[in-house]
């Protein structure tokens, strides 16, 4: 079984770190990281930019509205994610309305990647 | 982290919100400031025995104001006593009828008090230790060193600086939308002086200051999430952490300053130039430009180039022209030609200064870039009267250091005129060789 684990935190607070408080928490969660991965129970990990540098893409209307920010409703659940690859900000869009329109309905979140590491278990 | 780290960061991340609406309750600085600190005492106490609230700006806004209330009704025994509704206990604070309240709720409260800052009457340098002070919550003793001033010295600027703007009756009802966006401007203008401020310095300052850097960015940050769909806030938000990306490449181990072209692109922070370029995105999109998404702009093309010999020069010059355009001022003009030197070469840029000299005399950069372009252009003897006026003018030591760099290669130059660029190549090849 795969799981997801989604990483929940206050932005302020995070934000709010210094460089040396970051540094210090990401070298504690990459020794857990190694661990995983030597047993091969690593898949994708992704660390997102602040969402201040998230668009929202609502596909429930028609044509679906692009709004800044993150997804902010909470009567939607998250139900997955893809990572895709493209070179700015229209191109991801535009992938993200072709994914709307086979699937309409809710919404669509884009937040650019900050960190990525692929993992070993999936590859 | 242990328990005051974390407690720490999260009074850290709830002071603006916090401070602006006990100010909001108070309608007085010193007031606000203190009801904070007495929420933030509590909260010490509290919060490692309960954990940390659900709602942390919540709590101290409620506890902050109760605090404050039992002490004025404790000062004042003659006032007839309040309700038993009226009277607070810690322990209903964390009660379901505290609704959980959002920092966009707080948005024009927040403003506010950073408008407060940056009262037009104030001195730039006492605006920014005002918001460090009041906002950012740095200690009087932390600002007094990033200005390099006492203790003391700060304490009575800071407390001049608030009489000014407590004199100044800024008014509490809720601005309207013309009120509003001259509020963010005026805001956006002191945010990033802030970060100039931290990013003026020289390394044996850097230690000290550079928190003013990370401060400007916390505060960008808070200004994009109330107005998240301002492409010029999103612009100034990139232009700090694009800027502050190259921080660590900006000096070298004995201090110097390492220019652009010379730094370690490497040593750039990769993940605040993907943040600065997404949010540059996204403020185009709007179509609305701004000084602020042109400066972005230009400092992401820098970053973009992963060799400096790829920066693309033409691009930058285009958008200097734009700026220009927007916001006319000799020192754009300034940096204009210096692409234009890039692009067409130091003759057109070096005309494209003279007529400058009147207005940027005393400017150190117009001198070193005058003196740069008179030597590229083998004129060494008015380069090296361009360079001495520069060191004349020089901000930091580090920056006099640079220009005396340029002095000695104009001399090397002058003693071994045939063989300048072999100076240039030799030592360093024949060196790698015999290693």
């Amino acid at each position: 079984m795969q799981y997801a684990v989604l990483c929940y935190h206050d932005e302020k607070v995070t934000c709010a770190w210094s460089k040396e408080q970051d540094d210090a928490v990401m070298a504690k969660l990459g020794v857990v990281m190694e661990k995983l991965e030597r047993q091969g129970k690593l898949g994708p990990v992704a660390r997102l930019l602040p969402t201040t540098a998230a668009t929202t893409l609502r596909k429930d209307h028609e044509p679906p509205l692009v709004i800044d920010g993150p997804f902010a409703e909470t009567k939607e659940q998250l139900l997955g994610f893809y990572i895709i690859d493209c070179s700015n900000l229209e191109e991801a869009l535009a992938i993200t309305k072709d994914l709307g329109q086979a699937n309409p309905g809710g919404a669509y979140e884009i937040r650019p990647v900050g960190l990525f590491f692929p993992g070993k278990a999936l590859s | 982290m242990n328990d005051s780290d974390w407690i720490s960061a999260v009074l850290t991340s709830a002071r603006p919100q916090v401070i602006a609406a006990l100010l909001r309750q108070f309608r007085d600085l010193d007031a606000a400031e203190e009801a904070f600190q007495e929420a933030s005492l509590r909260a010490l106490k509290a919060w490692p025995k309960n954990g940390p609230p659900r709602d942390a700006a919540a709590w101290l806004i409620m506890v902050g104001k109760n605090a404050t209330i039992d002490t004025v009704r404790r000062q004042s025994r003659l006032r007839p006593l309040p309700a038993d509704d009226q009277i607070s206990d810690l322990a209903d604070v964390e009660g379901p009828t505290v609704d959980q309240i959002d920092e966009a709720d707080y948005r024009d409260d927040i403003l506010r008090l950073l408008f407060i800052c940056c009262h037009a009457e104030l001195p730039a340098t006492q605006q920014i230790a005002l918001a460090l002070r009041i906002v950012s919550g740095l200690t009087v003793s932390q600002i007094a060193r990033a200005f390099l001033v006492s203790d003391a010295a700060m304490e009575q600027r800071i407390t001049r600086a608030k009489a000014r703007v407590a004199a100044a009756h800024v008014p509490f009802e809720t601005p309207g939308a013309v009120e509003r966006s001259e509020r963010l401007g005026v805001v956006a203008a002191m945010v990033y002086l802030v970060f100039n401020e931290g990013y003026t310095t020289s390394v044996t300052e850097q230690g000290v200051r550079a928190p003013l850097c990370g401060e400007a960015i916390r505060l960008a940050r808070l200004l994009l999430r109330l107005f998240p769909t301002e492409p010029e806030i999103m612009g100034l938000l990139a232009l700090v952490l694009l800027q502050h990306a190259r921080a660590r490449a900006r000096f070298d181990p004995s201090g110097a300053v390492v220019l652009l072209d010379d730094q370690d692109r490497t040593l750039w922070d990769r993940r605040l130039i993907t943040e600065g370029v997404a949010l540059i995105d996204k403020a185009v999109r709007h179509g609305r430009p701004g000084p602020y998404q042109v400066q972005s702009a230009i400092a992401a093309l820098h970053a973009r180039a992963t060799r400096s010999e790829d920066t693309d020069w033409a691009q930058i010059e285009l958008l200097y022209g734009t700026l220009e355009r927007m916001q006319p001022s000799p020192v754009v003009s300034l940096n204009r030609a210096v692409a234009v030197s890039r692009v067409r070469g130091p003759g057109d840029a070096l005309a494209m200064i003279e007529p400058l000299g009147a207005k940027l005399g005393g400017y150190f950069y117009y001198h070193g870039a005058r003196g740069a372009f008179l030597k590229q252009l083998g004129r060494a003897q008015e380069a090296r009267a361009a360079f001495d006026r520069a060191i004349a003018l020089a901000n930091t030591p580090a920056e006099a250091a640079h220009i005396r760099q340029e002095l000695d290669l104009l001399a090397e130059a002058d003693a071994a005129p045939s063989s300048d660029a072999n100076l240039k190549k030799f030592p360093g090849n024949m060196s790698d060789r015999q290693r």
